[in-house]
């Protein structure tokens, strides 16, 4: 879903007290027109997709703006209801986890015992990774305790990490988890 | 929040931690009035604009609570104002008598009855920790005590972790749970009639000294003004005032609400403290209606939804058990019995477990064969992130798979990273090379020359991942609500999605079993795993489809997957629906119908609850058990708190928000007896998780350590306590390592209460915000608040650096000298009192040393959770 930049404008001019700046126009100051040009301005040529911050678990909602495939500017949705628009420190700088010239995009691996990393193909890693979990998965396995309890896993795999990603990512992952037999699967919530 | 007449902030920064959410209680504070007020030992921006700061040391806060709790029952107001006694006797369990069997902590110097040594817990998993453990039973209803069931079902998932024990009691339960005969399922109806149970005895008079009033008012009878001030160092006035507030903004048209954050659960009682707030609540008519509740303010954007789509060991799908080698789940029949609470909607559970196993397994998934249900994995007892850590530091552990966290600066962090240095394999997914994808070449120990990277026989990947705008899914908030996010861009070089990682990995691993026949095997290969990607751009890359996976979490019918099922209303317990969540189960009711992906407001000046913004479960329901928000006869309780009401010419529940309740279920309708599920329970009972359809003041079953909220002090804390004989909670967890010490009470080395926190321009452990240029400008280094009293006995001037030193390790801070901290008088002792925020590490563009390195291996005996928010240090000049 898309939302055109007309239909945004529509609707943040519908919205009207859901903006930023309307405590000025509470006060008799009628700003619309002003901010929608100013709207327009900022974000001329470019595609609005809505988006969450992925920070703090109050759920802002925010727009992404792109120009030709390339993300230009990232700011608080004025229809949401929770945050109208606003947005704290750490959500203002939601632009610098995408843009951001430390960002790592390279696959790394390290051999045991080396003292660097090396650059590795993405596809030989997956491979060498699914190559590993089964390894330790065959070799720890336990079908049956000694008192005979049926119960099909393996202590040994550890898997740590979802409280700051989707739904989507926590679903398939616990269900590849369990599916495999590894019970041990934890994220932030629990500490 | 914004509804409320008060609202009392406590073990939350919010105004720092949750800003913009900060923006509704300021505005009931400045459009109507609402008081704002703080309990920390900090006074920090959210007690700036507070209307009372009550400053309570760290860990103090059940004994600041029971304060509370015994002022109401004890004031005029609570005992003549109708509301309050009609609220207590309809909507909790007040009026239910308890078996004579209990004894109170007040009988028993500071334990409950039924304290035995642990001896629970597997050879094969000795992890579990505790240091003793309660038999239940004397905690019971009279009438219904622990039968074979009770305390399994007791300690469920739904009150929080599983209860690991194969003591005599487990054992003994077990075996009465074998006598008793359970018709087979499917369908399990007979199955859960056989569960049922006698009703409960009950005084509404509230007079018989065995009801739960009366059993509360004794438990809190010494947690008086005087000794309030004695335990936590508020001020009595303070606190009085604080008592008198919340009293004052509660009732029919009034209603106080409280909001929380991790320095209520960060504790070896942080249950219990939630718990005390809940009691409290509850006493005052403060749940299920607008401007009321307990409020948990979590930290990350999906943690609710990754609690609700469980990336946690203890729980399946929607807050059901994960099968255990410790109870009785031998087969899919004995989990249904164990798990199944007969009366209220739990009964429904043979429905969400069928559909459950039925998105795991497929067509393979059949009657004859239990779902698949021996396929799925059991658990052998704690695997949480401590236990796991001990397990890995004692060689158990061989591979890890890590995607955005960051160990290497977690609890004890030296003892998390030696622990990791004896994996075989581990891979780091993530957005940045942090702490813990280089703990290898970069630690304090490495750089010290203590550990050498080639001693290190880890094999280690790092592979980057996308950032938000880059990717399709959803965020569950902390209000239960759903949101889907939109690509926006594509991912730079290899940077890849979560998902895309795991759907990868699994698909390899499908080919690398394809050719097995061993049984052990058998699940893996019949595991679903189609989200191949409707458009052709993505599947080329490929990406999973976010919208296939939701459809899965929703729910279909299986002889039409075509069709969704519109909600959990709609699930069998006979294999013709498919559904992994059942709590989520109508976000995608159908396949042109993402809910989470709404965003239409309400109206300004319109009452209502935005239900047309995203989608919250369960069924779109805002404010959860809001059949309370009517009075039993089911008018609204005052015409200022309308939400939810009967309306008698529709028959049926109307408002603004859905209903929490079955839509036709009249007020006046009569407990059927010998019914399940929502028949057993009468029109006036909002809370339908609950066996009895009340809200709980006193918890009878579900926790480990105690039905009521005891005051204890902190496994490290230099006060005695001041209530009880028993010093810290009886049945603690505690990972017993060389690395792992603990400061003993009286230990002068370690004189300072010390508090951990966060603030409002970093993230966690830092890997999403000290890598951001215009974050760190903002907030550059690591500090240690200390007030000007402790500043000058130890010589310390501002900004001078501090080594802040525990039994675990020794690290270095600039000193923040501040009246934001005070020293605590706690009976008639000064105690000095010290905070630090933890985000730092060493990698990232602002570096610092690691607090977490102060802090030990101690648990919550409930959840697992470490005890980060109170221990003690000492500081010195560096």
């Amino acid at each position: 879903m898309q939302v055109s930049r007309r239909d945004f404008l529509r609707i943040s001019v519908a919205a009207g007290t859901g903006t930023a700046l309307s405590g000025l126009i509470g006060s008799g100051v009628n700003l619309g027109p002003a901010v929608a040009r100013a709207q327009e301005l900022r974000i001329k040529g470019a595609k609005t997709t809505p988006s969450i911050c992925p920070y703090c678990s109050v759920g802002c909602a925010t727009l992404v703006h792109t120009v030709d495939g390339k993300i230009v500017n990232i700011e608080g949705d004025p229809r949401s209801p929770h945050n109208e628009g606003t947005l704290c420190p750490k959500g203002a700088a939601i632009f610098q986890l995408h843009v951001n010239p430390n960002r790592p995009t390279q696959v790394l691996h390290r051999a045991p015992g080396a003292t660097e990393w090396e650059v590795w193909d993405l596809e030989r890693a997956m491979d060498r990774i699914a190559e590993l979990v089964k390894k330790t998965r065959d070799e720890t396995f336990i079908e049956k305790l000694p008192n005979g309890k049926l119960v099909n896993m393996t202590p040994a795999i550890f898997s740590l990490g979802g409280a700051t990603l989707e739904i989507e990512f926590n679903h398939i992952h616990q269900k590849l988890m369990r599916g495999l037999g590894i019970v041990a699967i934890e994220n932030q919530a629990r500490i | 929040m914004a509804d409320s007449d008060c609202i009392v902030i406590m073990g939350s920064n919010m105004a720092e931690n949750h800003p913009v959410a900060f923006r509704w209680p300021m505005q009931a504070k400045v459009e109507h009035g609402a008081k704002i007020i703080h309990v920390d030992p900090r006074f920090t921006r959210t007690s700036a604009v507070a209307d009372i700061y009550a400053p309570v040391r760290a860990g103090s806060d059940i004994a600041f609570l029971g304060g509370v709790i015994n002022y109401v029952i004890n004031s005029e107001r609570w005992n003549k104002d109708p509301f309050f006694k009609t609220w207590v006797v309809n909507y909790t369990n007040a009026a239910t008598i308890i078996t004579e069997d209990f004894k109170d902590t007040e009988d028993l110097d500071g334990v409950f009855s039924g304290l035995m040594e642990y001896k629970g817990g597997l050879p094969e998993w000795p992890f579990n920790a505790f240091v003793g453990e309660y038999k239940p039973d004397s905690w019971q209803y009279a009438r219904t005590k622990v039968g074979a069931t009770g305390e399994m079902a007791a300690s469920t998932a739904r009150a929080g972790e599983t209860r690991v024990t194969t003591g005599p009691a487990a054992s003994k339960a077990a075996a009465a749970q074998g006598e008793r005969k359970t018709p087979p399922g499917p369908p399990y109806d007979k199955l859960v009639a056989a569960l049922l149970k006698p009703p409960v005895e009950r005084d509404e008079t509230l007079q018989n000294p065995r009801t739960v009033f009366q059993i509360v008012k004794r438990h809190y009878s010494r947690y008086t003004p005087e000794m309030v001030e004695r335990a936590t160092g508020c001020p009595k006035e303070t606190f009085l005032k604080v008592a008198e507030t919340i009293l004052a903004n509660s009732g029919a048209d009034k209603t106080t609400s409280f909001a929380y954050a991790v320095a209520w659960t960060q504790h070896t009682y942080g249950v219990q403290m939630i718990g005390a707030c809940a009691l409290l609540q509850l006493l005052l008519g403060n749940v299920g209606r607008p401007g009321a509740g307990v409020m948990a303010l979590r930290g990350h954007a999906s943690i609710q939804g990754s609690t609700d789509i469980p990336t946690l060991y203890h729980s399946i799908q929607g807050y059901m058990s994960a099968p255990s080698a410790l109870k009785k789940h031998d087969t899919l029949d004995d989990f249904i019995a164990a798990e199944t609470l007969p009366t209220g909607w739990w009964a429904n559970l043979p429905k969400y477990m069928v559909s459950y196993l039925k998105s795991m397994y497929g067509d393979a998934a059949t009657k004859e064969n239990q779902f698949g249900y021996d396929w799925h994995p059991k658990i052998l007892g704690d695997h949480s992130h401590l236990a796991m850590f001990a397990a890995m530091n004692a060689g158990k552990v061989k591979g890890m798979l890590c995607i955005g966290q960051n160990p290497a600066t977690s609890l004890n962090a030296r003892l998390e990273r030696a622990a990791m240095r004896k994996l075989e394999w581990l891979v780091v997914k993530d957005n940045w090379i942090h702490e813990t994808a280089n703990f290898w070449k970069t630690a304090p120990e490495i750089k010290s020359g203590e550990v050498k990277p080639q001693d290190i026989k880890t094999e280690v990947f790092f592979l980057p991942a996308t950032q938000v705008a880059e990717v399709d899914g959803t965020f569950t908030n902390t209000q239960r609500l759903l949101q889907f996010h939109h690509k926006a861009a594509e991912p730079p070089g290899d940077c890849r999605s979560d998902p895309w990682f795991t759907y990868q990995l699994g698909k390899r691993l499908k080919k690398l079993y394809a050719n097995s026949t061993l049984p052990r095997d058998e699940g893996f290969k019949n595991l679903v795993w189609d989200y191949e990607h409707e458009s052709e751009h993505e599947r080329k890359i490929g990406e999973p489809s976010a919208l296939k996976i939701l459809k899965e979490i929703n729910g279909f019918y299986t002889d039409d997957p075509n069709r969704h099922v519109a909600g959990f209303a709609e699930l069998k317990d006979d294999g013709s629906t498919t559904c992994a969540s059942w709590i989520y189960s109508g976000v995608y009711p159908a396949p042109d119908k993402n809910l989470a992906a709404r965003r239409t407001p309400d109206p300004p000046g319109q009452p209502g609850a935005h239900l047309n913004w995203g989608w919250a479960w369960p069924s779109n329901r805002r404010i959860m058990y809001n059949r309370a928000s009517a009075d039993p006869q089911g008018r609204p309780w005052s015409e200022k708190k309308k939400w939810v009401w009967w309306d008698e010419e529709k028959k049926r529940w109307v408002g603004y928000d859905v209903p929490d309740y079955p839509a036709t279920k009249p007020p006046t309708d009569k407990a059927k007896p010998g019914a399940t599920g929502m028949d057993a329970l009468p029109g006036t009972a909002p809370f339908i998780m609950r066996p009895d359809g009340v809200g709980w003041l006193y918890v009878p079953a579900g926790l480990v350590d105690g039905p009521l909220p005891t005051h204890y002090e902190p496994v490290e804390s230099p006060v005695k306590n001041p209530l009880y004989k028993q010093q810290t909670s009886p049945v603690l967890k505690y990972w017993k390592d060389p690395s792992n010490p603990i400061a003993q009470l009286g230990d002068q080395k370690y004189p300072y209460i010390i508090t951990t926190y966060r603030l409002t321009e970093h993230y966690l452990a830092g890997a999403m915000s000290r890598w951001n240029p215009w974050l760190t400008e903002l907030q550059p280094e690591l500090f240690i608040e200390m007030s000007p009293e402790l500043a000058q006995e130890k010589g310390i001037k501002n900004l001078d650096w501090v080594r802040v030193t525990t039994p675990r390790a020794q690290i270095r801070a600039k000193a923040l000298v501040t009246r934001r901290m005070r020293p605590f008088v706690i009976d008639g002792k000064t105690f000095h009192h010290v905070g630090m925020p933890w985000h730092w590490g060493w990698e990232g563009i602002s570096t610092g040393d690691v607090v977490n390195e102060l802090t030990s291996l101690v648990g919550d005996p409930n959840v697992s959770i470490h005890e980060g928010k109170a221990f003690i240090c000492n500081v010195e000049k560096a």
